[in-house]
C-alpha cells in the first residue's frame, strides 16, 4: 500500500475543508525532469488547491479529486464510485473536482511519474488507489466517532454517510474536525466485493445535470477579466511558413487589438471571437512552401504498398512463416488492406486559455497529458515545469486529440501570449476548419497478410506486414512504446493475435522519414487498423476452409478463455436474425482484446438495391474485469459503435499535394441519429481487476461490419472507408 | 446598440448587426450554454429557439432577429416539453462529453412541443441536424420517447 498522510492537520483545517487524505506515491522518488518542480509548487499553493483524493466538509459534502480528465468517458463518475464505495458514502453527497497538475500525487500509476489520461487506463490504474483512499478516510471517521462517543471502534457501523453505534448516529460532517487530528491508520481493510453497494450497481453520472442544463464549463466557456481572444491564420500545408504579412486591413477591424507572427502562423487578437475571426479574414498572408510537405494520400498508399511486399522489422516471430510460405507457392492466401488518415473531430474544436504573469503560466484547458503539457509550456516561457498551473476543465470530446505529445495548440497559445508580451489571459479558439486541418491524424496504414491452411483448414502459417508512421517516435513516449525500432502502437492487436497458429511473423515498416504529416493516437490506437485487417482476413480463411466464422475462431482460441467466452456470449445473444426477410442481409463477427478488455461484436446489416447499407443491430459482449459502473460501460460501448461506424462508412482525411481536402462536417461527415444502429451490451461477471472501457469497443466494430457485408454480398472490403463501394453489389 | 428579447428578458448588445447570434449570446450576453461547433450550420450544437422554432444561431445574424423571442438552454426548463426533456436526459444519463447536448435538448424540445407522440422517423427528422461525436444517439432516442410519454401521461 502507498503511504498515506493526513495533510488536513497541517493545511486543510485552516482552509476549513475538514478531513483530507493524501496518498503519496512511491513514484515521486524517481521523477523525471519534466515534473521535478511540481512538488515544490504544490507546497507553495497548498492551502487553496486540492491535493488529495478525498475531502469531506463539515457540511457532509464528500469531494473526490479526480486525477483524470473527464472527456465524456465517465471517469469522474467511475473514480467517485470507487471512493464512495469504500467510504460508505451516500452517492448524492459525493461531488467531483479536477486535480491540479501535480504528478507527485496525481500520476497515472501505469505511466510511472507522469500525470495524464489515456490508453483507457483511468479506472484500471486507480482502482486500488481509490479504494484505499476511500477506506482510509472511512477508518479515520470511524476512529473519530469512537473517540467522540468513547466506544469501541469495531462496534461502529457506517452506512450511507452516517456513523452508527447502537442507534447513536452522526454524519461524516459531525466528526471531520476530530478525524483531521488523528494519525492515519496503516492497516486499512478493503471491503469484500460481495458487500459492494455501488460498484457493479447503478451510480448515476456526476456530470449529467450540469451537461443537461448548460451550466457545465468547457474551455470554450472560460471568460476572465481582460481576456483577449486569438484566432490564427495557419499555413495551407504542413511545414509551410510565413513569407509576408499585410495586416493593415485586419488592424482596422472593429475590436482587433493586435496582430502577431508566431511559429505556427499569424495570430489576430481581439476582444471577442467574431472580431478576431473577421480580422483574420482581412489578413493578407503569403506563405513560403519551399519546405512544406507536398505529398498526397494516393501516393502515400501506393508507396506503402510497394514497401509491404518486403518484410519489415520483426514485431513477432514464431516458427518459420516466411520459409513455409515460400514453399507453399500457389496455396497462399494473400490480401492487402488500406486505412486512411482520420481526424478526431471532437465536438469542441481545440482551444485553451493561457496567462503568463509574475513568472507563472496559468492554463485553462481540458488537459489530457498534464506532465507533458507542463514541460512544453515551461519551455516556451523559460520557466520550470512546476511554475505551470493547470485548471483542468471538461473536454468536449477528445478521442486522443487533447493528449498531444507536442502540446500543439497549447504551445501555439503560449507563443501568442509571449509575442504579445501581455499579462492578460489569452483564449486561443480554433475554428472547425483549423481543427480539422491541423494534422495529428490517425496515420495511413497498409497491411499485407498471407497465410496457408493445414489439412483441417486452420491456419498453418501467417505473415503480417504493416506499413505506416510511428506515433510514439520522437515523443516523450518513445522510450515507453518503441522497442528495437518497433512502435507498439503500430502493431498492437497484430503481434498479440490470440489465435493459435504455429508459424507466425508480424513485421513493420516505419515511414516517418518520408511522410511529413503530424500524426497521433486516435481512440483505440493500433486496434483501429490491426483488428480490422486480422479479423477480416480470418473470415476469408474461414470461408476458404468452409467453416462458419465463429466456430473457426473458437477452434483457434482453445488457450484464450476470455476471448472465447465473449465470443460465445455474443453468439448466443445474436442467435436471431433481426434484418427484414426478403432483403440482402448478413451477420458478421469480430473479437478483439485491447487495453486488457475483451470484446466481441456481432453486427447485422441490410443492403438495399441501391447499395445503401443499414446496420440493423450490434450485439456486444464485454469482459472488462470488475464492472465498476455497468451503465457507463454500456454507454461507452454504444458510443464506440457509433464512433467506429462513422469512420468505417465515411471517415477519411485526404491530402492532395500537401493540402488537406476536408474542413468541416460537410466533407468529413459524422454519423447522425438516423444511421445509429440498435446496440445491445452484455457484460460478463468478473472478479478480475477492472480494465479499459473508453476505447476497446471501437476495434472489433469495423471488421464485424465488413464481415457482415461479406456475408450479405460477397464483397470483401479491403479499403476503408466503405464510401460508395457497395454500389452495384 | 440592439435589443434582444431573450429568455423573457430584454437585453442590449453593442455588437455589430452582422454578428451571428451565437457570438452575441456567448460573448456579449455571457450565456455560454449554447456552443460553437462548426460555424456552418452543419452540427447543431448552437441550436436555440427563435419564436419557438429551432435555428442554428451560428448562421443567424443579429439583424435578422429584431422583435423575435429567443430561448436558449438556460431557460428551456420554462417550456413544459423542455423540462420533460431535461428530466429524461438525466434519468437515462444521456450525456458523455456533453458539448453537443444543449443543442440536442433544444431540438428535442422543439419536436415535443409540436408532437408528443413522435415516431422513430419523426425523431430522425427532427434530430438529424444535431451531431454527437460521442454517439449518444441510442439514449437520445430513448430519452425523447421517455419525455414524450411523461408529457402525455404526467405522473
Amino acid at each position: 500500500m502507498n503511504s498515506i498522510h493526513n495533510v488536513s492537520r497541517r493545511n486543510f483545517l485552516k482552509a476549513g475543508v475538514g478531513l483530507t487524505v493524501a496518498v503519496m506515491l512511491p513514484a515521486c522518488d524517481n521523477q523525471s525532469n519534466a515534473v521535478n518542480n511540481t512538488a515544490q509548487y504544490a507546497q507553495e499553493t497548498f492551502t487553496f488547491l486540492p491535493n488529495a483524493f478525498v475531502r469531506i466538509g463539515s457540511d457532509d459534502t464528500v469531494t473526490v479529486v479526480a486525477k483524470h480528465l473527464e472527456m465524456g468517458q465517465g471517469t469522474y463518475t467511475g473514480l467517485a464510485t470507487i471512493v464512495a464505495e469504500e467510504l460508505d458514502a451516500l452517492w448524492s453527497q459525493v461531488e467531483v473536482v479536477a486535480a491540479p497538475a501535480d504528478a507527485k500525487r496525481y500520476n497515472n500509476l501505469e505511466w510511472g511519474p507522469y500525470q495524464g489520461t489515456g490508453g483507457s487506463s483511468a479506472i484500471s490504474n486507480a482502482y486500488q488507489q481509490m479504494r484505499e483512499a476511500g477506506a482510509t478516510a472511512r477508518a479515520m471517521l470511524v476512529q473519530a466517532a469512537a473517540k467522540l462517543w468513547e466506544v469501541p471502534i469495531d462496534e461502529i457501523e457506517v452506512r450511507n454517510g452516517v456513523l452508527n453505534y447502537r442507534g447513536r448516529e452522526v454524519t461524516f460532517g459531525g466528526v471531520v474536525d476530530l478525524a483531521a487530528t488523528l494519525d492515519v491508520p496503516t492497516d486499512i481493510k478493503l471491503k469484500d466485493p460481495k458487500d459492494f453497494k455501488l460498484i457493479g450497481k447503478h451510480a448515476p453520472r456526476k456530470d449529467s445535470q450540469a451537461k443537461t442544463n448548460g451550466q457545465a464549463i468547457f474551455t470554450q466557456d472560460i471568460k476572465l477579466d481582460n481576456m483577449l481572444v486569438a484566432v490564427v491564420a495557419h499555413p495551407p500545408k504542413f511545414g509551410a511558413t510565413v513569407k509576408a504579412v499585410d495586416d493593415s486591413q485586419a488592424r482596422l477591424m472593429n475590436g482587433v487589438v493586435d496582430v502577431v507572427q508566431i511559429p505556427t502562423g499569424v495570430a489576430v487578437v481581439a476582444n471577442s471571437y467574431w472580431m478576431a475571426k473577421k480580422g483574420r479574414d482581412a489578413l493578407e498572408v503569403t506563405w513560403d512552401e519551399s519546405k512544406a510537405y507536398q505529398g498526397s494520400s494516393e501516393q502515400i498508399i501506393a508507396d506503402y504498398k510497394v514497401l509491404a511486399q518486403k518484410p519489415g522489422l520483426i514485431a513477432k516471430q514464431d516458427g518459420d512463416a516466411l520459409g513455409l510460405l515460400k514453399k507453399a507457392k500457389k496455396n497462399v492466401i494473400t490480401h492487402e488492406y488500406t486505412f486512411p488518415f482520420l481526424a478526431h473531430a471532437a465536438m469542441e474544436p481545440m482551444n485553451c486559455v493561457i496567462q503568463f504573469k509574475d513568472g507563472r503560466c496559468e492554463v485553462w484547458n481540458g488537459n489530457q497529458l498534464h506532465s507533458v503539457d507542463q514541460f512544453a509550456l515551461s519551455a516556451v516561457f523559460g520557466i520550470k515545469p512546476g511554475k505551470v498551473n493547470i485548471n483542468t476543465l471538461f473536454a468536449g470530446g477528445s478521442f486522443g486529440r487533447r493528449g498531444n505529445s507536442q502540446s500543439d495548440y497549447q504551445v501555439e497559445a503560449a507563443n501568442i501570449v509571449k509575442a504579445l508580451k501581455t499579462e492578460h489571459p489569452v483564449k486561443l479558439v480554433w475554428s472547425r476548419e483549423d481543427d480539422m486541418r491541423a494534422g495529428y491524424y490517425r496515420p495511413i496504414y497498409v497491411h499485407k497478410l498471407s497465410a496457408t491452411l493445414d489439412a483441417q483448414g486452420l491456419p498453418k502459417t501467417w505473415h503480417h506486414t504493416i506499413v505506416g508512421q510511428s506515433i510514439a517516435a520522437g515523443t516523450a513516449f518513445e522510450g515507453m512504446m518503441v522497442q528495437k525500432g518497433v512502435d507498439t502502437t503500430s502493431v498492437e492487436g497484430a503481434n498479440n493475435l490470440p489465435y493459435a497458429i504455429p508459424n507466425m511473423q508480424v513485421d513493420l515498416h516505419t515511414t516517418n522519414a518520408s511522410v511529413g504529416v503530424p500524426i497521433l493516437w486516435w481512440r483505440s490506437v493500433g486496434g483501429t487498423h490491426t483488428a480490422y485487417s486480422t479479423e477480416v482476413f480470418i473470415d476469408q480463411l474461414a470461408k476458404r476452409a468452409g467453416i462458419p466464422p465463429i466456430a473457426y475462431r473458437l477452434s483457434l482460441l482453445k488457450d484464450k478463455p476470455r476471448h472465447a467466452a465473449v465470443l460465445k456470449l455474443a453468439s448466443e445473444k445474436a442467435s436471431t436474425i433481426v434484418s427484414p426477410e426478403g432483403t440482402k442481409h448478413g451477420q458478421g463477427v469480430a473479437v478483439h482484446k485491447s487495453f486488457n478488455t475483451y470484446i466481441a461484436h456481432i453486427v447485422d446489416v441490410t443492403i438495399d438495391a441501391d447499395g445503401h447499407l443499414k446496420v440493423d443491430r450490434v450485439v456486444c459482449a464485454v469482459d472488462c474485469g470488475v464492472a465498476v459502473n455497468p451503465d457507463v460501460i454500456r454507454a461507452q460501448i454504444e458510443g464506440s459503435v457509433g464512433f467506429a461506424l462513422t469512420a468505417a462508412l465515411t471517415g477519411e482525411i485526404t491530402l492532395e499535394n500537401g493540402a488537406v481536402k476536408q474542413g468541416n462536417f460537410d466533407t468529413y461527415p459524422a454519423l447522425r441519429i438516423n444511421d445509429m444502429p440498435k446496440v445491445e451490451v452484455y457484460i460478463t461477471p468478473s472478479a478480475e481487476n477492472p480494465t479499459g472501457i473508453g476505447e476497446p469497443g471501437v476495434p472489433p466494430f469495423a471488421p464485424a461490419l465488413a464481415n457482415a457485408i461479406f456475408a450479405a454480398t460477397g464483397k470483401h472490403i479491403t479499403q476503408l472507408p466503405i464510401g460508395d463501394q457497395l454500389k452495384n453489389t | 446598440m440592439a435589443d434582444l428579447d431573450i429568455n423573457g428578458q430584454l437585453l442590449s448588445t453593442d455588437y455589430p448587426e452582422d454578428t451571428p447570434l451565437l457570438w452575441v449570446i456567448r460573448d456579449s450576453l455571457n450565456m455560454t450554454g449554447t456552443k460553437y461547433g462548426c460555424g456552418a450550420g452543419l452540427c447543431g450544437v448552437c441550436t436555440v429557439h427563435v419564436d419557438g422554432q429551432p435555428i442554428r444561431s451560428c448562421q443567424t445574424p443579429l439583424s435578422s432577429i429584431t422583435g423575435k423571442k429567443i430561448t436558449t438552454i438556460e431557460a428551456v426548463h420554462e417550456i413544459k416539453a423542455g423540462e420533460a426533456v431535461q428530466q429524461a436526459w438525466e434519468n437515462l444519463d444521456v450525456v458523455q462529453c456533453g458539448y453537443c447536448q444543449s443543442g440536442q435538448i433544444m431540438s428535442a424540445t422543439a419536436l415535443l412541443t409540436k408532437n408528443t407522440y413522435p415516431s422513430d422517423g419523426d425523431i430522425d427528422a427532427a434530430m438529424s441536424g444535431n451531431i454527437c461525436r460521442c454517439a449518444t444517439y441510442v439514449r437520445i432516442r430513448a430519452a425523447i420517447h421517455q419525455a414524450a410519454k411523461n408529457l402525455r401521461e404526467p405522473s
